[in-house]
């Protein structure tokens, strides 16, 4: 479903700060896989999300999305094939909107929009029941503006229009790192209802390793810019914490240090 | 008691006036408030809408035909602005400050010298302030305001609209937008040019309503605009909800503004003071929601006491 290849980047190239974000990254995803993705600060995952979502240009490489090149495509053009939800729950939606406006935005991804009626009366009875489903009470609250939900709500609202139209790929980056604990696990499990009852092809930065290991079914690891840990299937299911960081210790050759790794496992 | 009877016979002038910023209030409000950026192009636009609207009918133009030309004029000179700060990477303000500084030669080339005059009494025109205390459609209180409804109506319309959603969501969050698909650039494009159609269709009016248009005539545009949107949203923001009274505020605020001017220079304001005291008044109003957001900030740390350290 995904394809990247050799895909490098680099920030600030020939000057001081010059930082490789990405040296060389290959990864396939097959239809369905829901991969999570771990490692330190800096270690390139966002970077990763942010390449196949078209926010900059790759340096080189190329990213195929279900047989169609979109390494090229702008940032926009790109949308049509993926859902995503950003680490910052305001980042997802437009505050100054409603709840159903939002919706009937993410309905038309990849859409051209014309003339036609923003949203319609059948659209507001579908979001209606759709967002029931999340239990959160927005469905008698289709109207308020989005600015008055919590992080939470807005998250799961996020992600509700992320997974609207069903997208070839949907991109997670860190989308519970800035809620509290127990609404982190309420949008967690909400997601993985959402992932699976929909088979959606799913790319999930985490930065909690229970949570890496507890959900997809494949786990890859980065570091420096490099995946260093590719693990699926049985191996990934029996994965433990203890053995995770040996994993990375052998294949790193140091140990693991992100104190906001450490701190959430 | 002469004060009040100079006001009263005043008060048509300045309602009329009031309403024709109104709709140029309102292109302000599109790109301000709707899109989020702040242009500058209004100063010229309005301008180039005014010389554009008396030129055609000096030649003979249809006058609804003179209107349209002089929103499509506008149309173009919001297009230069959209173009260099989307295509060329320029702020929105300083493309807005470009586009208005060129529109100086553009209209001055269209007229030929720095003003040019149509008399009402030799030309037919849709509006004239000689009819302002008229009861008849050309009275510029009935003909500016149902346009003014007519086109509040179609920005209603257009604004729910699946397009006009996502120039909402453009203004609204650029970051969403892309994620859903929306061409920010384009739309952004879109919204100036829109703005400054109203804004030059606005120009159009006030040259008939004067008489002439003249080189100057959009100078401050954008800080009456700006004071219009932010007198409307002060009186009326906690009452009006919905977007078309939202507009209509607007115009209201551009009303009042011009009843409150007139009402000072009435008392004896030196006239030659007016930009000033708009500007003062913008400033003040402009700073008053950063106020509020510091003072509660001072608040809540008064009250949280040393947890600061904690």
């Amino acid at each position: 479903m995904l394809k990247v290849s050799a895909v490098e980047k680099t920030f600030n190239p020939g000057t001081i700060n010059e930082k490789k974000a990405l040296k060389g990254i290959d990864l396939h995803l097959a239809e369905g896989d829901f991969v999570t993705v771990i490692g330190g600060n800096g270690a390139g995952k966002s970077t990763l999300l942010n390449m196949v979502a078209g926010v900059y240009p790759v340096d080189c490489g190329n990213i195929v999305i279900d047989g169609v090149d979109i390494t090229h495509l702008p940032e926009y053009k790109r949308a049509k094939y993926l859902g995503r939800v950003f680490q910052d729950p305001m980042t997802g939606t437009a505050a100054d909107m409603q709840i159903e406006e939002n919706l009937a935005l993410a309905a038309r991804r990849g859409k051209r929009r014309t003339l036609l009626p923003g949203i319609t009366a059948k659209e507001r009875a579908e979001y209606k029941e759709l967002l029931k489903i999340l239990g959160l009470g927005l469905e008698e609250r289709l109207t308020a503006k989005v600015g008055l939900l919590s992080g939470g709500q807005r998250q799961a609202l996020t992600l509700l229009m992320a997974t609207l139209k069903k997208p070839k790929l949907l991109l997670l980056d860190e989308h519970t790192a800035a809620l509290d604990p127990k609404t982190a696990k309420k949008v967690l499990e909400i997601t993985d209802e959402i992932v699976s009852k929909d088979k959606l092809t799913t790319l999930m930065i985490t930065h909690n390793m229970n949570d890496a290991i507890q959900y997809g079914n494949r786990l890859i690891m980065m570091n420096e810019g490099r995946i260093i840990i590719d693990v699926s299937g049985e191996e990934k299911k029996k994965l433990t914490i203890p053995e995770l960081l040996e994993l990375f210790e052998k294949a790193s050759g140091s140990q693991f240090t992100s104190d906001k790794v450490m701190l959430s496992k | 008691m002469e004060i009040l009877g100079q006001l009263l016979s005043a008060l048509p002038g300045s309602f009329s006036q009031g309403i024709i910023w109104g709709i140029m209030a309102i292109g302000v409000y599109i790109t301000y408030r709707i899109l989020d950026v702040a242009d500058l192009t209004v100063d010229g636009s309005f301008a180039t809408g005014g010389v554009v609207a008396v030129m055609l009918i000096l030649n003979g133009c249809n006058l609804w035909l003179a209107m349209l030309i002089a929103f499509i004029a506008g149309l173009l000179a919001g297009a230069v602005t959209g173009l260099l700060h989307t295509f060329m990477g320029i702020p929105a303000i300083l493309s807005g400050i470009l586009t208005q500084l060129a529109l100086y030669s553009v209209n001055l080339k269209i007229m030929g010298k720095a003003n040019q005059s149509v008399n009402v009494n030799q030309t037919d025109l849709l509006i004239s302030l000689r009819w302002v205390k008229e009861f008849a459609f050309h009275n510029p209180i009935i003909t500016v305001g149902v346009v003014l409804i007519v086109l509040i109506a179609l920005l209603y319309w257009f604004f729910g609209t699946e397009m006009g959603c996502s120039i909402r969501a453009t203004g609204a969050n650029l970051n969403m937008s892309r994620a859903q698909g929306i061409n920010t650039n384009f739309n952004k494009v879109l919204g100036i040019m829109l703005s400054n159609g109203f804004v030059a269709f606005s120009g159009a009016f006030l040259a008939q309503y004067q008489g002439f248009a003249d080189i100057k005539m959009g100078q401050g545009a954008i800080v009456i605009g700006l004071a219009a949107v932010i007198i409307g949203e002060a009186l009326f923001g906690k009452i009006f909800k919905n977007f078309a009274l939202r507009l209509l505020s607007v115009a209201f605020g551009s009303v009042i503004y011009y009843i409150v001017i007139q009402t000072v220079i009435t008392l004896g304001m030196d006239p030659n003071l007016l930009k000033l005291l708009s500007a003062a008044i913008v400033a003040i109003f402009l700073a008053i929601p950063y106020w509020k957001s510091q003072y509660a900030e001072k608040h809540m740390r008064k009250h949280k006491g040393g947890a600061c350290n904690a």
